[in-house]
Parts: C-alpha cells; sequence; structure tokens
C-alpha cells in the first residue's frame, strides 16, 4: 500500500485572546491518501480552516505533528522540503481578493513558472500559460492572458487561482470555501474541475466547506470529516456520512439543511438540539464538547470523558460514547 | 376578492456607473398578497437587491426609477377591503418616513454593518420608536419596553440578556434576530429580508428560518425575500420568482416551480443545486456568466448561454405569459424546454 | 546578447499607453505639464537669460510695468529674470529629496515588515531613535562642519533625515497589504522576498509611494527654505527661498511697490507646489488598473 501523502498526528493549535488559551484545534489524527478528495464541513469556529492552514503549512501546529510523504514538516530540509513547499498550494475563498489586482492573468501565471524553472523562455511559458488555462477551463486562453482580475467573473477568478496553483505541480490542494462566494450555478463546474484534476492529474483536494450537500457531491468518491469545536467527531466515506450519518451533531446538522424541493423541506423531521446555548472556544464544555446540546446525551459519561475517534458503522470513524455503547 | 397588499407594475431602476447606464431592474411587475411570502430568487447581477432598495426607496445616489408604479395597500386588522391605497414613488419627506418601518420595513444583508456599534440594543429599538413617530413620549416609554421585549422573545432570544448589549457583544445570528425584531416593532404589513441566512452558519440559518415562520403565523405580515437560496425559497416562500438581467422570467407557486419549471433558467438553476439527495449524474451547471447590465444581449437575455436558444431568442424579447393559473413564464421555448433540457446533460 | 529590440518596443507602447491614460484626467495632465514646464525654465531658462550681475539703483522697488513683468527688487534686478533663475535649486532639492528619502523608506520599510519577526523589532527601533533627532539644530550644527551651499549636500542630508518617518508609513501600508490572500499565495508558491516585495507588494503601493514621494518633495522645498529663513543655510544662489527671505529683511512688508519681491518667488513655490500635487492626481489611475475608464 503506498504511502499516504499527509498525516496528521494529535495536531493541535492554540491561540491566545485576551490572555485565554483558545483551542481552535484540539488532537486532530487525520491520513489523507495521494490522489484524494476530502471535505472538512462544519460550523464557524469547529478548525477546520485552521486545520486546512496547518496542513499547507501556513500554520504552525501547536502541539502534534504533520508529515508529508512520511517526514515532519518542520524538520523536512533541502529538497523535499521545497517539494513539500510546493507540494500543497491553497485557493482561497474570496476570488477578489486572491489574485494580485496590478499584475495581468499572464503575468500571475508566468511568475512561479519562471520562478521555479518550470519553463524556459518566453515561448516555452506562454505556451504552458495556455496550457493550463485550458485546464481550467478558460478557453480560449489567448482571450484572458492581457486581462486584469478585475475584468474577469468571480468563477474566472477562481479558476485562475486553481491555475496558479497548479503552475508548482502540487499534488495536494487545499480549497477553502473556494465556491462559496460563487455563483451557485457554476458551482458545480467548479467542483468538477477539481475532480478532473484527481482524475487526470492524480491532484488530492480538500474543500473546506460549511455546505454539507456540497460536500457530498465534491467528496463523492472520497470522504467527509465533520468537525466541532476543534475536534473531528466523524469520517468516512462522503455518501455513509450523509445517508447514514452516525454521530448526533452530523444527524442535528443534517436535520436542519433545507432542501431545494418544497415538499421535502417542509416535511422534514427537525432534530431539537438539548440547549439553546451558544457553543463558544472559550468556554469548551468538559467531556465531549457536544454534549451540552447533544439529543442523544447518555449522561455522566459524556460530560467527564472525551470520546475517542473509533471506528464504527459504515466505514466511518466517529467520536460518540453512544455510537461505541452500542457497538461493544 | 381582496387587493394585493403591493403592487408592482413595470418597476425600471437605472445605475449611472463610469462606463454607462446599468439596468438594473427592467419593468418588473408583481403582486403580494396579504400575508403572502413571495422570493426573488437571483445570483449576482440580476438586479434582486436592487429591486428591495426601490420598494423602501433607499436606492444609493447614482440610482434612479426611471419607469413604473407601486401601489401599496394598507388593511386595517380584520377588514377585508384596503382602508389606504398609497403610490410608494410619490412620497416625500414625513410620509415617505411613515411608509418606511410602518408599512414596509427592511431587513439588510450585512448583520454587522447594519446596527450602530456604539448603540446598546435598548438604544436601538428606542431611536427607531422615535424617528417614526411610535409609542413616543414620557407615558408610551413602558409601553415601548414591553413591545420591544416581546419581539426580542418572539426570535428565540433572551431579552435580559440581549437588551443591554452592544452589537458585537452579539453572535451575527443574533444580530440578524435583534434586526428582525427592530423591523418588526411598528408593526408593518410587509417585511423585506435581503439574503437572511447568506453568511451564517447551518443551525443558525435554521434558527432564522424557524423563526420567520413562527412570527409569520403569529404576527400575520407579508414577506418579500430576495436570495440566491433555492432551498430557502422552498423553505420559506409560497410563490417564488426567477430573477435574471434584471427581469422576472418565471413566477409561480413555490411547488409549481421546482415540479414543473418552464424556463431554461430556472430548469438549469434548480438542477445546478446540489441537495442532500440529489444524484451525482443529475447536477449540471449553467456554461457562462450572467450579461453585463450596461450592454445587455439583444432579445433574450438568456439566450447566450441558453441551449433552447434559436434566431427567435436573439432578436425578441419574450414577455411574461401566463402558462397555467398563476404561473408565468418569459419564454419562447417554454412548451418543451424541459423535455429539451433533459437531452443535454453534456457534463461541464 | 540579442538586441532588445522587444523590450525597447514594449516600453514604448506602455509610456504612449501611459501618456494616453494621463491626458485622460485633466487635472493630472495639467500638473505634469505644469511640472515639466517649470523643471525646463529653471534648467533651461538660465542659459537663455543669465542673472544680471550688478544692481540696478534706479529701478529698486518697482512695480510691475512693461520693462519689469514682475517689478523689481530691492537691488533693482529684475524679478521675472531672477524667478527664472531661482527654480534650479528648488527643482533639484525637492526632486532629490523625494525621491532619495522615499527609496530608502521603501526598502526599508518593505522589507522590514515583510520580514518581520526580530529584525522588523530592530530596524524599527533604529528608526524610532532616528526620528527623536531634532532635525534644525543637527542641520545647524553640521553647517559649520560641511557646506551646505551645495545644494546636493544639502539634499541628500535632509533625505537621510526624512527617510525614517516614511519608512514608517511604509511599513504601516506594507503590514496592511501583507494579509492579502494574494500575498499569501505568493508566499505558497515560494516566490521568494525581493520577488514577493517588489512584484507583488510595490505594484500595489505604487500609488501610494508615488503621492507619499511628491508630498516629501513638498516638504523638502519648505525645509530649504526654512533653513534659509533661519539663516542655517548660507545665501548661495538667489534661490525662491533666499528670495523670499531676503525680501522680507528689507522691509518689503513696508512697501506695497515692491510687494512682487517677495509674492512672485511665493507663488513659484506654490505654483510647483500646486503642480506636483496636481500630478499626483493622474498617479493614481495610472496605478491602479482597476481605475482606468474602459482600457
Amino acid at each position: 500500500m503506498p504511502e499516504p501523502l499527509i498525516i496528521l498526528e494529535n495536531v493541535a493549535r492554540t491561540f491566545m485572546v485576551k490572555g485565554q488559551t483558545i483551542k481552535a484545534v484540539d488532537d486532530v489524527n487525520l491520513t489523507i491518501p495521494a490522489g484524494e478528495m476530502l471535505c472538512l464541513v462544519g460550523e464557524s469556529g469547529c478548525g477546520k480552516t485552521t486545520t486546512g492552514k496547518m496542513i499547507a503549512g501556513i500554520l504552525p501546529t501547536s502541539s502534534g505533528r504533520i508529515l508529508y510523504r512520511g517526514q515532519d514538516i518542520t524538520t523536512i530540509s533541502g529538497p523535499d522540503r521545497k517539494a513539500y513547499r510546493l507540494g500543497v498550494q491553497m485557493v482561497h475563498q474570496d476570488p477578489y481578493a486572491s489574485l494580485n489586482p496590478t499584475q495581468t492573468i499572464y503575468n500571475i501565471l508566468s511568475a512561479p513558472l519562471q520562478h521555479h524553472r518550470f519553463t524556459r523562455g518566453e515561448a516555452d511559458t506562454k505556451r504552458r500559460v495556455r496550457e493550463l488555462l485550458e485546464i481550467v477551463d478558460l478557453t480560449p486562453p489567448d482571450d484572458f492572458l492581457e486581462k486584469y482580475p478585475h475584468q474577469l467573473s468571480g468563477g474566472q477568478r477562481q479558476r485562475v487561482s486553481v491555475a496558479r496553483a497548479l503552475t508548482v505541480r502540487p499534488a495536494f490542494i487545499v480549497a477553502d470555501e473556494a465556491v462559496s462566494m460563487v455563483d451557485v450555478s457554476i458551482r458545480i463546474s467548479l467542483l468538477n474541475m477539481f475532480t478532473r484534476l484527481k482524475q487526470e492529474m492524480g491532484v488530492g483536494v480538500l474543500l473546506i466547506t460549511h455546505d454539507l450537500a456540497l460536500a457530498k457531491y465534491f467528496a463523492w468518491e472520497g470522504r467527509i470529516g465533520v468537525m466541532y469545536l476543534g475536534r473531528l467527531v466523524e469520517i468516512g466515506p462522503a455518501r455513509n456520512v450523509v445517508e447514514h450519518a452516525q454521530h448526533p451533531y452530523t444527524q442535528v446538522l443534517l436535520s436542519a439543511i433545507p432542501e431545494a424541493d418544497p415538499e421535502a423541506t417542509r416535511a422534514k423531521q427537525r432534530i431539537e438540539l438539548r440547549s439553546t446555548d451558544m457553543p463558544s472556544l472559550l468556554r469548551l464544555p468538559s467531556g465531549c464538547a457536544f454534549h451540552p446540546r447533544c439529543p442523544a446525551f447518555i449522561g455522566e459519561v459524556c460530560e467527564r470523558i472525551v470520546p475517542p475517534l473509533e471506528k464504527a458503522n459504515w466505514g466511518s470513524d466517529v467520536a460518540c460514547h453512544l455510537v461505541h455503547a452500542h457497538e461493544s | 376578492m381582496a387587493e394585493p397588499i403591493l403592487s408592482v407594475r413595470d418597476l425600471s431602476i437605472v445605475y449611472q456607473a463610469r462606463r454607462g447606464q446599468v439596468q438594473a431592474v427592467r419593468n418588473i411587475s408583481f403582486d403580494i398578497e396579504r400575508g403572502e411570502s413571495v422570493a426573488l430568487i437571483g445570483e449576482s447581477g440580476s438586479g434582486k437587491t436592487t429591486v428591495g432598495l426601490g420598494l423602501v426607496r433607499l436606492l444609493p445616489a447614482t440610482a434612479s426609477i426611471v419607469g413604473g408604479s407601486i401601489v401599496y395597500r394598507r388593511y386595517t386588522n380584520g377588514s377585508s377591503s384596503a382602508s389606504r391605497e398609497t403610490k410608494v414613488l410619490e412620497l416625500k419627506g414625513d410620509s415617505l418616513r411613515q411608509f418606511r418601518w410602518r408599512e414596509c420595513a427592511m431587513v439588510f444583508q450585512s448583520a454587522l454593518n447594519a446596527l450602530n456599534p456604539v448603540l446598546r440594543v435598548s438604544e436601538h429599538f428606542a431611536d427607531t420608536a422615535k424617528a417614526h413617530g411610535y409609542l413616543s413620549g414620557y407615558r408610551q416609554t413602558t409601553a415601548l419596553r414591553e413591545r420591544s421585549l416581546r419581539l426580542l422573545s418572539m426570535v428565540r432570544l433572551d431579552p435580559e440578556r440581549v437588551w443591554h448589549s452592544f452589537p458585537h457583544e452579539l453572535s451575527g445570528g443574533m444580530r440578524q434576530r435583534v434586526l428582525i425584531a427592530l423591523a418588526l416593532l411598528l408593526e408593518p404589513q410587509l417585511l423585506i429580508l435581503d439574503e437572511p441566512t447568506t453568511a451564517l452558519d447551518i443551525l443558525t440559518q435554521r434558527n432564522i428560518m424557524e423563526v420567520l415562520k413562527e412570527l409569520r403565523r403569529k404576527l400575520g405580515f407579508s414577506m418579500l425575500f430576495i436570495s440566491h437560496d433555492l432551498a430557502l425559497a422552498a423553505e420559506l416562500a409560497d410563490r417564488v420568482a426567477t430573477v435574471y438581467a434584471g427581469e422576472i422570467i418565471e413566477i409561480g407557486d413555490v411547488r409549481t416551480i421546482f415540479r414543473h419549471p418552464y424556463h431554461p433558467y430556472t430548469i438549469g438553476l434548480i438542477k445546478a443545486v446540489p441537495t442532500l439527495t440529489s444524484d451525482k449524474s443529475s447536477l449540471v451547471s449553467i456554461p457562462g456568466s450572467p450579461p453585463d447590465l450596461i450592454q445587455l444581449p439583444t432579445g433574450c437575455k438568456f439566450h447566450p448561454r441558453c441551449p433552447l436558444a434559436d434566431e427567435r431568442s436573439q432578436r425578441e424579447e419574450p414577455k411574461l405569459i401566463e402558462v397555467e393559473p398563476g404561473h408565468q413564464v418569459a419564454c419562447w421555448h417554454w412548451t418543451h424546454a424541459r423535455e429539451a433540457l433533459k437531452s443535454f446533460q453534456a457534463e461541464s | 546578447m540579442h538586441i532588445p529590440v522587444d523590450f525597447i518596443d514594449s516600453f514604448w507602447r506602455e509610456s504612449v499607453k501611459t501618456f494616453k491614460i494621463l491626458s485622460r484626467n485633466k487635472m493630472g495632465l495639467f500638473g505634469f505639464i505644469m511640472v515639466i514646464l517649470i523643471i525646463l525654465i529653471s534648467f533651461l531658462g538660465p542659459l537663455l537669460w543669465p542673472p544680471e550681475t550688478s544692481a540696478n539703483v534706479a529701478e529698486i522697488n518697482k512695480g510691475i510695468s512693461a520693462d519689469h513683468w514682475l517689478g523689481t527688487d530691492f537691488q533693482g534686478q529684475d524679478n521675472l529674470r531672477k524667478i527664472i533663475n531661482g527654480g534650479k535649486d528648488i527643482v533639484t532639492i525637492a526632486l532629490l529629496t523625494g525621491v532619495l528619502s522615499m527609496l530608502i523608506a521603501v526598502v526599508v520599510g518593505s522589507f522590514s515588515a515583510f520580514i518581520g519577526g526580530r529584525v522588523d523589532g530592530i530596524l524599527m527601533d533604529l528608526v524610532n531613535i532616528w526620528l527623536t533627532i531634532p532635525k534644525f539644530p543637527l542641520l545647524a550644527v553640521l553647517a559649520t562642519v560641511l557646506s551646505l551651499k551645495d545644494v546636493i549636500t544639502l539634499s541628500v542630508l535632509m533625505a537621510l533625515l526624512d527617510w525614517p518617518a516614511l519608512a514608517r508609513q511604509v511599513r504601516s501600508q506594507v503590514l496592511s497589504l501583507k494579509s492579502r490572500e494574494y500575498i499569501e499565495a505568493a508566499t505558497m508558491l515560494d516566490l521568494g522576498t525581493p520577488r514577493i516585495i517588489f512584484r507583488e507588494l510595490l505594484p500595489n503601493m505604487m500609488s501610494f509611494i508615488a503621492i507619499s514621494t511628491i508630498f516629501e518633495m513638498t516638504h523638502a522645498i519648505y525645509q530649504q527654505t526654512g533653513l534659509v529663513f533661519l539663516g542655517i543655510v548660507p545665501y548661495s544662489s538667489a534661490n525662491w527661498g533666499v528670495m523670499i527671505s531676503a525680501a522680507e529683511r528689507r522691509g518689503v512688508l513696508f512697501n506695497p511697490q515692491a510687494a512682487w519681491s517677495i509674492l512672485a518667488p511665493m507663488a513659484a513655490i506654490v505654483l510647483f507646489q500646486l503642480a506636483l500635487v496636481s500630478f499626483a492626481r493622474s498617479l493614481d489611475e495610472i496605478f491602479n488598473p482597476r481605475l482606468r475608464t474602459g482600457v
């Protein structure tokens, strides 16, 4: 079995806010094989973006290790280090802020190609830039070379961002809410583009999103990981997580999402939470972080012991005492 | 037969931009009945937000209403005929201020920026009431406070906790709910919401949706909400209108729109949005981008992106026609659109 | 190595394009033309109309007339001629101090902000210490040791004293841009610090840099005028600053006839400043592609 591309071991990230320590990410273990389509979902403050940034190398971990092709990224050096830095790229959420407004599309894409000597000479660079634009469906490429970012639509800008990431031939792309600020009618085509990248170039993608329906579609062949208050609470094959959710939080989320079908959505049973208290990283509940609101709360064990992420049914890992109580 | 509380006819609004004139809203007509909830669904550049701003006359200085009429009818509780008809576009000064908030209130999108950061929630309520001459005066302060607190609990907020807070002490979802309570303070007949659940978490969105449903049940106001979120419309609306390039291209009952849409854009939109139960193969993007509102294409504005476009679509712009009772469509190919598009499953 | 015909060609095309954008903004074009005119007059003028060498007692403190378009001064010399000759120093100081101080400020400020950490801390401490030095007394002291008569020396000195304040401004700008997503992307693409600063960051700050340079130029003019007034810089040649100072000392304020001796140089300085600032208006359009109408 080929070595996994990225491994997170007990990764945690803490911040100091007004003298208090906040655990934005706590004890996350994740193994990402090469070419995987993975989705991290959760609400704001759950740590999904922080995790993505740590994987991309933008944020250091506070504890735990991240391994890239078996090497710890904090001690990696030399050509392997460069391989890591170029190997994991990021596509941002805001199409209006992710491209340099003073540069033409050609400049944006040629800069990394020339800097890292992926191409030699003007002609070679132009050829490669055209290729990349075609890969991301910006055709005909010559129409875009001399344009500035503000002359493109949001969706087109996101494609340029992806093309830029592809210039350095990454093995993995972290897409942080990359389709959230784009028109709904073209989100699917962007996600299909990512799927094609995986199929044709073997590039794995981590999509961070709060939209579970989108996640299911995007990670059709891959996995969905659900995060809550800094911890991974469920992770498994995408369709199973959506159709056979096991963690109570996942179930609550799924029941809360409105559907684009009037009959279905109005007939849907909403799972009520135990309490309407807002969850906050500043006042992290003891034991299982979800216990104050969990409709499946079983008692003291939920209050005192943090449930470990362990194998459950449907090929998913779940962190819930109830789920594992049923199993034993 | 009761008349609609709001009748919009041929409303047209343009913006003056550096490059030219932006035709944001072109001949939009629709009605809102008493107690009804209507959704305006559109994407970026559709002009939907401009319609909302136009209805409450809060357009920026660069915009001007160049045509059409908006008639508002006030019904007093229990009566079946309108007590008062107002031509909204002719209102000025005091009467305009009365109309805004007392008859028709708007809840804006960016909850963060809509509240004054240096005023407490209680002061917001007091200010709003005062500005519109509602429950003002020394003796009315208790009545105002009681009503405000009641509204806050109706939006599922803890009144005591929120009353003395500053906006930055509340979360995004809480602020949105304060805005909704504030909008309902003066008992308007019509509530307009612009992207009420965008940028909010799933569970917070759910909360807001349930709150809106409850409020409508208890207070009986009409609602117009503007959004790109089809699921929101499916959940909350009685009728749905799809907006494209500044005009309504399809309008009808919510179930009909989702079950039997006629316009290729509506069909495309529904097929482009993934749902929890949908299958991967059924999802298709709409190719291309929305048109430039300064230089609109000829004929049907959707034709550059429509697989069914023909010579007529390029030449003539279709008008809204009633194809079934209560269902209108503006398309030359509405009779066979659904069938034809099934075969256009081209993966993009 | 092949002849860079390509380069010259693209340079020419860029210049033409820039000029087209420049001419679209009337204020900017006016400023640009004025600046060029003033520079030409200040440097070429003295060759055509060299300064008068002797006094003309008969013509002292006369007002405007057909012979003397701007009147005469306390020595009977023609004011207009003095204006033509008086610009060279001012323009030199403005351009030299402005550009030099900005150059140093940009390099120090942007690297400091981008690299951050200890380097930033040390550099900013240096800057803060520098800023506490009182400029005028220092210049007064230096005047005894160095020859401040020389315009170049004075310009360089002023640039060395002015750059810290500018560096701090540059640093704040860079700090705010640093967190932009396209900068983060450039870092992830491992494009290297110098490249990121010069290709990604600075182009987005060009209008800020250009406008700050222009304000620094106007500041330098006033500093020099002030120094002359205080007598720290000796009279070398009759530049506009010196003209104001001299006129004031010769009691022009009490003689309405001689008003132009002080008004003319003042007007010249103000006109130059105005031209620079008007030109700055165009710079924003040139450097920010989004503001260009219909490009």
